[in-house]
């Protein structure tokens, strides 16, 4: 007997049922707003979403097995493909956590390079995060101003070490470059033109009727929940927790160094917006107090531990010893002491954190990687349900997640 | 005879071993270094049976039986404000003494203190979950089960999460090659041609420094590739410059017409 109102289509193994207004929607894997490999599978009753499972994966390279079989050295660069909007904050997690784990002091000039390198990838990402999400909400106009301002940003980081995306612009032990002649002189003239833009984003987005009423009171984390779920980063902020790793757990040199940590306690998206607007302002603080910090320290760049680090250049070109050192550790890689570290880091996107096993072999025995999206995507499932089809997008893309680092 | 070869553990080992290099230990400070962290495990003590506890890089370690996870995490953030769980994996001893050893590592951002609760479980053990209690466990112990097979009982989807639901082995383990084992290089063909085209495609090759017999060493030269390391063909293709050919669009680029740009505008 032919039921009525009854469709039946078949995909995958899922099978698409709908009647009267309930429907299960498979959004993604290849959706233009699901920020890479997201797969939803959305239960509807109308346009409200009650259940929601996100499915992820598609991205995954297995990038914790290759560590286990790769040189500390060789892994670094990998560690570009986790977050690859902001990759020098992803090269830094994992060589503070080397560094902490033989316990290695890195000079002052490779600390402000750092510093400098990092807070330029905050921007860099953030403006990403402002223009594809306001792509999603539908203001094509900010995507195009924010990206312009981007790419000045990604020509600062091709002066410092050739790449744009994927920098590996870190070390460990410390940077392997100094800064180009004028650097500092670009970066001033970006640093000077930025808040402008940012006024620019502001003005087209802070008071737009249809900005507003898509974000404001979508997206709703409470404290609660960002807690139990883990979040961190402008997620845990954005629900009117302060907590910012640069400033309570201070690396580098953050506490010599003053800045504001925004928060945000409106708990939804357009919180949020308002908190990445607020910290682009204040990574232009802190680039502006680095930047004559920068001319005082003296030119090392790497740290010293012949066990660990290999000799500057003209050393291993002319000191046999630091030749042989140098070859044993390309050829063999390091060898850490016996033991564990977790090191956390605030990446743009939250707290990205480091576990390496190490059994003094030159492999690390385990290394997980504790990416900040992995947690922002589980959420979904609370976040999602009660929503409605049009404001899934929102969230998704107000969640900054970067499949690159969930997938790993 | 082919050489033995460990299968208990198939990843990169140390091509050269120092025989009388012994590798020093990260220090393992007594708890009561710590003012914090001694209160804790003083409070943790009186509650549970607890093992070796010890600080080590600044973050407080402790070892517990794996039957109290879910009293020691209920009671870590409801007593001891431990009010995030960043990260819970497991690490596989299975070669040296069959068995995981499961870490959770914590946050309290009231104390601005790190700790991990650790303990270990024999391989087909099964831990409960600890979903109840912090909800990022959800997707972390997800994560753990399709990694290492380790069994979670009350989860409420325990379900395979980055790898396909019907792949062989757990790929974190030591005993599974980096590049896959014998199931994973016919998985996509079985998959998307069917187990019956199999002699007909043969394996995937996953081993990504595999040469092959194109030379792909100069992929921009396409249509001009050769077996490997045999001389380049300069033969004209089609895909070579066409102006005389005559696409319109298309024209040679002079360089008296060009203007180089000192700067971004």
């Amino acid at each position: 007997m032919q039921k009525v109102n009854r469709l039946q289509p078949f995909f995958e193994n899922l099978v698409f049922e709908r009647e009267d207004n309930h429907m299960i929607v498979n959004f993604g894997p290849q959706h233009p707003s699901s920020h890479g490999q997201l797969r939803l599978i959305l239960e509807l009753d109308g346009e409200l979403v009650t259940k929601a499972t996100p499915d992820v994966g598609y991205l995954h390279r297995g990038m914790e097995k290759m560590a286990e079989n790769m040189i500390y050295n060789e892994f670094l660069p990998t560690t570009d493909r986790m977050d690859y909007i902001a990759s020098t904050s992803n090269n830094y997690g994992f060589a503070l956590a080397v560094e902490k784990l033989i316990d290695l002091d890195v000079p002052r000039r490779a600390k402000v390079i750092r510093m400098l390198l990092l807070e330029l990838s905050r921007i860099t990402s953030h403006l990403f995060w402002i223009a594809a999400h306001a792509l999603d909400v539908g203001a094509m106009t900010v995507f195009l101003y924010a990206f312009r301002e981007r790419e000045y940003a990604m020509d600062l980081f091709e002066d410092y070490c050739g790449a744009r995306l994927t920098h590996s612009a870190v070390r460990i032990g410390g940077v392997p470059l100094d800064l180009p002649k004028g650097w500092t002189n670009s970066l001033m003239k970006f640093i000077n033109e930025l808040p402008a833009a940012i006024e620019t984003y502001e003005g087209l987005l802070d008071q737009n009727r249809i900005w507003k009423m898509r974000l404001e009171d979508v997206g709703v984390i409470s404290p609660e929940m960002a807690q139990s779920w883990g979040c961190s980063g402008p997620m845990l902020r954005g629900s009117g927790i302060a907590w910012d790793i640069r400033k309570e757990e201070p690396y580098e040199l953050y506490d010599e160094i003053e800045f504001d940590v925004p928060v945000s306690d409106r708990c939804d998206s357009y919180g949020r917006y308002k908190l990445h607007m607020q910290e682009m302002r204040e990574s232009l603080k802190i680039l502006k107090q680095l930047v004559p910090m920068y001319g005082e320290t003296s030119p090392e760049l790497m740290a010293n531990a012949p066990k660990y680090i290999s000799a500057p250049k003209e050393q291993v070109m002319t000191q046999n010893y630091s030749l042989m050192q140098h070859f044993v550790l390309v050829t063999q890689g390091m060898r850490p002491p016996v033991g564990e570290v977790y090191v956390a880091t605030e990446s743009p996107k939250g707290e990205l954190g480091f576990y390496i096993n190490s059994q003094g072999d030159p492999y690390p025995y385990r290394l997980k990687l504790r990416a900040p999206s992995f947690w922002h995507t589980s959420i979904l499932q609370e976040v999602l349900p009660g929503q409605y089809l049009a404001d899934v997008v929102t969230i998704i893309g107000n969640a900054n997640i970067v499949f690159g680092e969930i997938d790993r | 005879m082919r050489a033995y070869k460990d299968k208990k553990n198939v990843q990169a080992k140390a091509y050269y071993n120092d025989r009388f290099f012994v590798s020093p230990q990260i220090p393992k400070d007594e708890v009561a270094k710590d003012e914090v962290f001694a209160k804790d495990v003083e409070e943790l003590k009186s509650a549970f049976s607890i093992g070796e506890t010890y600080i080590q890089r600044e973050q407080l370690v402790i070892y517990i039986d794996a039957k109290d996870i879910v009293k020691v995490m209920t009671f870590l953030r409801d007593k001891l404000s431990y009010n995030f769980l960043s990260e819970l994996s497991a690490i596989d001893w299975l070669a040296k003494s069959g068995e995981f050893e499961i870490f959770y590592q914590m946050l309290s951002t009231s104390k601005r203190k790190r700790m991990r609760v650790k303990f270990f479980i024999k391989e087909k053990e099964e831990i409960q979950s600890v979903t109840g209690v912090y909800k990022s466990a959800d997707w972390a112990e997800r994560e753990m089960y399709d990694m290492f097979g380790v069994k979670i009982t009350g989860h409420h989807y325990m379900k395979r999460i980055l790898m396909p639901d019907d792949w062989h082995d757990h790929p974190l383990r030591k005993t599974y090659p980096l590049h896959g084992d014998e199931e994973a290089q016919w998985y996509e063909i079985d998959k998307i041609f069917g187990r019956e085209y199999r002699d007909i495609i043969g394996p995937e090759e996953r081993d990504p420094a595999k040469i092959v017999e194109k030379d792909t060493h100069n992929f921009a030269r396409i249509k001009h590739e050769v077996p490997f390391g045999a001389e380049y063909s300069e033969e004209p293709t089609d895909n070579d410059y066409q102006e005389e050919g005559g696409i319109p669009i298309v024209r040679k680029l002079s360089k008296k017409d060009v203007k180089i740009l000192k700067e971004r505008p």
